[in-house]
């Protein structure tokens, strides 16, 4: 018997007129991990994970979650299939409260305005953000916004969850806390990919890491490996570091 | 929360005594049309103020549902009365094509097929003489003489449409305009399907606004193409009754409506009588001064602005 895999991308390839994003990536992702994915400015980091929830649809290649591909399908439905995601440039719902925000997305899962309201209580304590519930989403400072953004996703009760740089910008203890929310939402049996910049950040919480560069695979492997990989450091640093 | 009860109370006994402490048939005529723009105005509201889908056509909704019960009584019969209920149904098909057709697409395309639909059923309206008697009209006779019960109608049809906005507002559906009103991505990957939620309140809002086309046909008992399709008088009315009264809230729309009708009176009438009779040509000129006004100074309206209000009348000793 094959093991059916959890998630996995298989060769997938997105053109933007005479540009290749992404170019036959491929991997996959095992349950209950931290997979990071890294590479520099323009490698197509972001593209990915717009292929992955649907957002553009792909060139070619397939993405499968828990065996069945779901290539074609509508954002909203990835949603609910259990992929929830938080969008690097911040979308809060600006003129909705913290709390309305994150009931908004709690009604993906549930049809009440009692029991979303519930669910929205429960996931602003876990992501610590219940103290801000009533102030206004635009009000919010950087780092409340990027956890606004995990907040709604989490309300959405995802088994993958994609993180697209939720730390950039936010300060050292910021950052600190980030990585603990982060680890905490691993520990709930929520497997993540996570798109980061700070090196800090996706070294110390990766079980796993793929790089890219120029839309296509350098190298996967542990965090060690990869951040002593010639390649890698070639595409951040220039190649006379390497 | 329990002070408003209280005024919510105290408006709703208002509006019921009302025809019956003032006779005058003048001005239950007002209140009736000021009720009617409460129904139209709120649906406009549901889906331009909360779900960010600003119509410029809810002329087509409204004479959709004006000429639907027209038409029953002037080709099959039947009753006008039937229209109230025929309708919102037919005026909400319409808006179920328009938005299957228009809200695959984001940005303004919406706003712009709206203005075209309107145009396009005016001139429907105009030409198929054969179903709509052209410029000529539908006159039916009418069922009262006495305004009272199309006043209580027209109070219920009012209270019954706020009632379910709110009611909508309140609920997942309610989260899920606003949201897409704010962030259409945003909401889509937080798994709500927008195009079909669009068109949930596309679909609301444009059977309350048929609804209330079949209660004008009935309470003037005369239409044509060029009332109730109107650009000018039905959909941009609309969008002040909404602008003025405060978009995006429940109250707003409501009292927008009373501001609304109340203006156009004034100067329809010359200002009662007193001015100039050319006064009556510059009402139009009047609602776009209003317009820049409200924009200007109270971009929220009158509801959504009135604490800021209450505030300036307060700081004067």
């Amino acid at each position: 018997m094959i093991a059916v895999s959890f998630f996995e991308v298989r060769e997938i390839s997105k053109r933007f007129g005479g540009l290749m994003a992404v170019n036959g990536v491929s991997f996959q992702v095992e349950p209950g991990e931290i997979f990071g994915l890294i590479g520099p400015n323009g490698s197509g980091k972001t593209t990915i994970f717009n292929l992955i929830n649907q957002y553009y649809p792909l060139t070619s290649g397939d993405i499968v979650f828990h065996g069945k591909s779901i290539k074609g399908l509508k954002t909203y439905q990835i949603c609910h299939l259990g992929i929830g995601r938080t969008f690097q440039v911040v979308k809060p719902l600006k003129r909705m409260t913290v709390l309305e925000n994150v009931m908004a997305s709690a009604f993906s899962r549930v049809n009440t305005f009692g029991e979303a309201r519930k669910l929205a209580m429960e996931t602003l304590a876990f992501c610590n953000l219940l103290p801000e519930q009533d102030k206004a989403a635009k009000s919010l400072p950087i780092a409340g916004r990027k956890r606004l953004e995990i907040t709604r996703a989490m309300a959405t009760k995802p088994e993958l969850l994609l993180l697209d740089e939720t730390a950039a910008g936010l300060n050292p203890g910021e950052l600190d806390e980030a990585i603990d929310l982060i680890k905490r939402i691993r520990d709930r049996g929520v497997t993540i990919i996570i798109v980061e910049h700070i090196m800090k950040v996706i070294m110390s919480i990766s079980d796993r890491i793929h790089a890219i560069n120029y839309g296509q695979t350098i190298t996967e492997g542990k965090p060690e490996d990869v951040a002593n990989n010639k390649e890698v450091i070639e595409a951040y640093l220039g190649e006379s570091y390497a | 929360m329990k002070r408003s009860r209280v005024i919510i109370a105290f408006i709703a006994l208002a509006l019921v005594l009302f025809p019956l402490v003032v006779k005058s048939d003048y001005y239950q005529h007002l209140v009736i049309l000021a009720l009617m723009w409460v129904v139209i105005g709120g649906s406009w509201n549901l889906l331009a103020g909360y779900t960010g889908q600003v119509s410029f056509g809810h002329a087509v909704f409204f004479g959709t549902g004006a000429y639907t019960a027209g038409i029953l009584a002037n080709k099959l019969g039947i009753s006008a009365w039937w229209g109230m209920a025929f309708g919102g149904i037919t005026a909400a098909l319409v808006g179920l094509f328009i938005g299957w057709v228009c809200f695959r697409l984001r940005g303004p395309y919406f706003a712009l097929a709206t203005i075209a639909a309107g145009e396009i059923f005016r001139l429907i309206a105009t030409t198929w003489e054969s179903l709509t008697e052209g410029m000529v009209g539908i006159m039916i006779l009418q069922t009262f003489r006495s305004k009272l019960p199309y006043y209580y109608l027209a109070l219920l049809l009012a209270a019954a449409s706020m009632f379910v906005f709110d009611l909508v507002m309140k609920s997942k559906w309610g989260f899920y305009f606003i949201s897409i009103r704010e962030d259409q991505d945003a909401a889509e990957s937080l798994g709500i399907n927008t195009t079909l939620y669009k068109n949930v309140s596309l679909l609301i809002s444009s059977f309350f606004t048929g609804m209330a086309g079949a209660f004008y046909m009935n309470y003037m008992a005369f239409i044509d193409p060029h009332v109730v399709f109107s650009l000018h008088y039905i959909s941009i009315m609309a969008i002040l009754v909404g602008i003025i009264g405060g978009v995006a809230t429940i109250w707003g729309p409501a009292l927008g409506a009373f501001i609304m009708i109340g203006v156009q009176e004034t100067f329809r009438s010359s200002i009662f009588g007193l001015a100039p009779r050319w006064v009556s040509q510059s009402h139009a000129l009047v609602f776009g001064l209003l317009v820049m006004f409200v924009i200007l100074y109270m971009a929220n309206g009158v509801v959504g602005d009135w604490p800021k209000i209450k505030r300036l009348f307060l700081r004067r000793p």
